[in-house]
């Protein structure tokens, strides 16, 4: 019952802010339609991203290949859908991965600072200091590529940023009268973390969480454009963008890079469209 | 000693430094004195004020009453308990007899929290009412405090300041408390408002048998709601007295200088006014001996030497001079 009562305010509220935000909608319904796309299409038609069609090398898009083929007769639409599982994958895990290594460590630091302070902000700064692709090569190639080593090294050298953003936050809001309010009335703090700290520095972290998300399916792409991320012959958007990188492709088999390109600029794009909702929704003060 | 029995709380020496610290390796090159070794009771049912000028300590020795700051030194005695000594969950425990409102009424509620979720909040913390008898518990205060039932649903933002400060107000009702510790609660308020909340806050000690403490620097203020007021100077108290002989007949000349600078409403009647000369001094490096020396056109040459003691000089007037 109380929780009931708590959701139908709060959340509803959100929920009907969210609503009224255009783009963000737009955002929403191109993530929505990619995820099904991508991982129920292939569940649902038989769609093949190996097979090499004999009969079409480099084809331009046909009937019977919607997209084309590449030079070795692949189904451009094929590895598209399943390049996007890998895409989606990546993006989405590896924030996760990051969002869950920094965000407590980072409220814990600033709610509680002392040493444990110290320690983990000057570690984000000794992390932050190295040049991320290095050193995600580095690993990379120690650990041999394949989608989960790209995704967990992505996702752990994504931590600082989120551990900085809310670290810096926590320290303003945990001067605000209403978490001494809330110290008043003897709450704990546990609590005081999760009902007045984190409610008020979850905005700008919602914000990195769609950026960071984008910014991860931009880095599989260029590790799997360098040679480092997903190995043929499994298909992702920047193994396929790997494979165009010759002249005459470029310039005369635009079927075979202008889709893989589409598809990442908008979901990227999307991505932040919806980040940007979702802040707005989350702030009581907007007035919808 | 009937007026022990009395005492909802007293305070005992009470003192808060707050390290300064300095360099790479953080070490504590010094103190700031907020407050250094403060006495003063407050009697069950009465509302004690306490005023001075901005950094005199006012609202550090208001949180170090509740314990939202942690003492440096000294006792505070609530109904015969020293509040300092108990554990976090008898501590928690205490803070359903002593609340606070603050000041900054745009500060102190969680935009994120409707009106509802705020004020049922200390509800929930101590299982005081749930679910529909604590929604009905809360309207009730609503009412009480004078705001709509309607506002239940509404977020803190939609509210003007007299209003929020009223939704403060309710919060800290919320446990049934015996003490309010009120820092500066009109201070941020426009003054059209501030008699609405003060007359509402004395109907409600009246109503609910509550006990002020009362911090201000508005001097009209504390005099308006106040039983008997204290004035505090660089982390001591100089002067307590009843109110009434405290304004008619103020001994220290630090609330001399104080009351001086109340306007008068009436521009036939001049007053003497009394200009401090200088700044407050800093509460890192307090001058030795009486603390107001320095300022005081009295000044004697053992004010400068030993610091006056808290003294009873009849009708409980206590004062901290070497002059009585």
């Amino acid at each position: 019952m109380k929780k009931q009562g708590k959701s139908s305010s709060y959340l509803g509220d959100v929920f009907r802010r969210f609503k009224a935000h255009k783009l963000a909608m737009v955002g929403l319904c191109v993530i929505i339609l990619e995820v099904l796309l991508v991982f129920l299409l292939p569940m649902i038609f038989d769609i093949d991203p190996y097979t090499s069609d004999i009969n079409a090398f480099g084809a331009a898009p046909s009937a019977e290949h919607i997209l084309g083929t590449d030079d070795i007769g692949r189904d451009i639409f094929a590895r598209l859908i399943y390049g996007g599982q890998v895409s989606l994958f990546v993006g989405l895990v590896s924030t996760l991965i990051s969002v869950a290594i920094g965000v407590p460590l980072g409220v814990i630091a600033g709610y509680y600072g002392g040493t444990f302070e110290t320690i983990v902000m000057r570690s984000a700064d000794v992390f932050m200091s190295f040049p991320s692709i290095i050193l995600i090569l580095v690993l990379v190639s120690v650990v041999g590529p394949s989608i989960f080593t790209v995704t967990l090294v992505i996702g752990i050298m994504g931590w600082t940023q989120f551990a900085r953003l809310i670290y810096g936050n926590v320290l303003s809001v945990r001067e605000k009268d209403y978490v001494e309010s809330a110290r008043a009335i003897g709450e704990k703090n546990f609590r005081i973390i999760t009902k007045y700290i984190l409610p008020n520095t979850f905005a700008p972290v919602l914000i990195a969480l769609t950026f960071s998300t984008a910014n991860a399916i931009i880095m599989e792409s260029s590790l799997s454009f360098l040679g480092m991320g997903v190995q043929p012959p499994q298909a992702s958007w920047g193994n396929i963008l790997y494979d165009a990188q010759s002249i005459t492709v470029l310039s005369q088999k635009p079927w075979l890079w202008v889709p893989p390109g589409i598809a990442l600029v908008l979901t990227v794009l999307s991505i932040n469209f919806f980040g940007d909702g979702v802040r707005d929704a989350l702030d009581t003060k907007m007035k919808i | 000693m009937d007026s022990s029995q009395n005492k909802i709380l007293e305070v005992k020496g009470l003192k808060k430094y707050f390290p300064i610290t300095g360099g790479l390796l953080r070490k504590t090159v010094g103190y700031v004195k907020a407050v250094d070794g403060v006495d003063i009771f407050i009697k069950r049912g009465e509302t004690l004020g306490l005023v001075g000028e901005s950094g005199c300590g006012k609202s550090t020795l208001g949180r170090v009453i509740l314990r939202l700051i942690d003492a440096t030194e000294g006792e505070i005695i609530y109904e015969g308990q020293n509040v300092l000594k108990l554990t976090k969950s008898r501590m928690r425990e205490m803070r359903k007899k002593m609340q606070i409102i603050f000041q900054d009424p745009y500060a102190s509620l969680n935009p994120r929290m409707t009106v509802g979720d705020i004020i049922g909040e200390p509800m929930d913390i101590f299982n005081l009412a749930k679910g529909r008898e604590k929604e009905e518990r809360v309207l009730e205060l609503l009412s009480v405090v004078g705001l709509d039932i309607q506002h239940i649903r509404r977020y803190p933002h939609e509210f003007s300041g007299g209003q929020r400060q009223r939704i403060g107000i309710a919060r800290a009702l919320a446990v049934d408390p015996e003490l309010i510790i009120c820092d500066e609660p009109v201070s941020a308020l426009d003054v059209s408002v501030r008699s609405q909340v003060l007359n509402l806050m004395q109907e409600l000690q009246q109503k609910f048998e509550l006990t002020y403490l009362f911090i201000s620097h508005d001097l009209s203020v504390v005099k308006h709601i106040s039983d008997r007021v204290c004035v505090m100077y660089l982390g001591k108290i100089v002067e307590v007295s009843e109110k009434n002989e405290l304004y008619d007949n103020p001994l220290h000349p630090y609330t001399k200088a104080l009351l001086s600078a109340i306007p008068i409403p009436d521009p036939e009647v001049k007053r003497e006014r009394i200009i401090l000369e200088g700044d407050v001094p800093t509460p890192i490096n307090p001058p030795q001996g009486c603390r107001f020396h320095t300022r005081c056109q009295y000044a004697m040459p053992i004010c400068s030497q030993q610091e006056p003691v808290l003294r009873d000089v009849g009708k409980e007037h206590f004062i901290a001079c070497h002059l009585y």
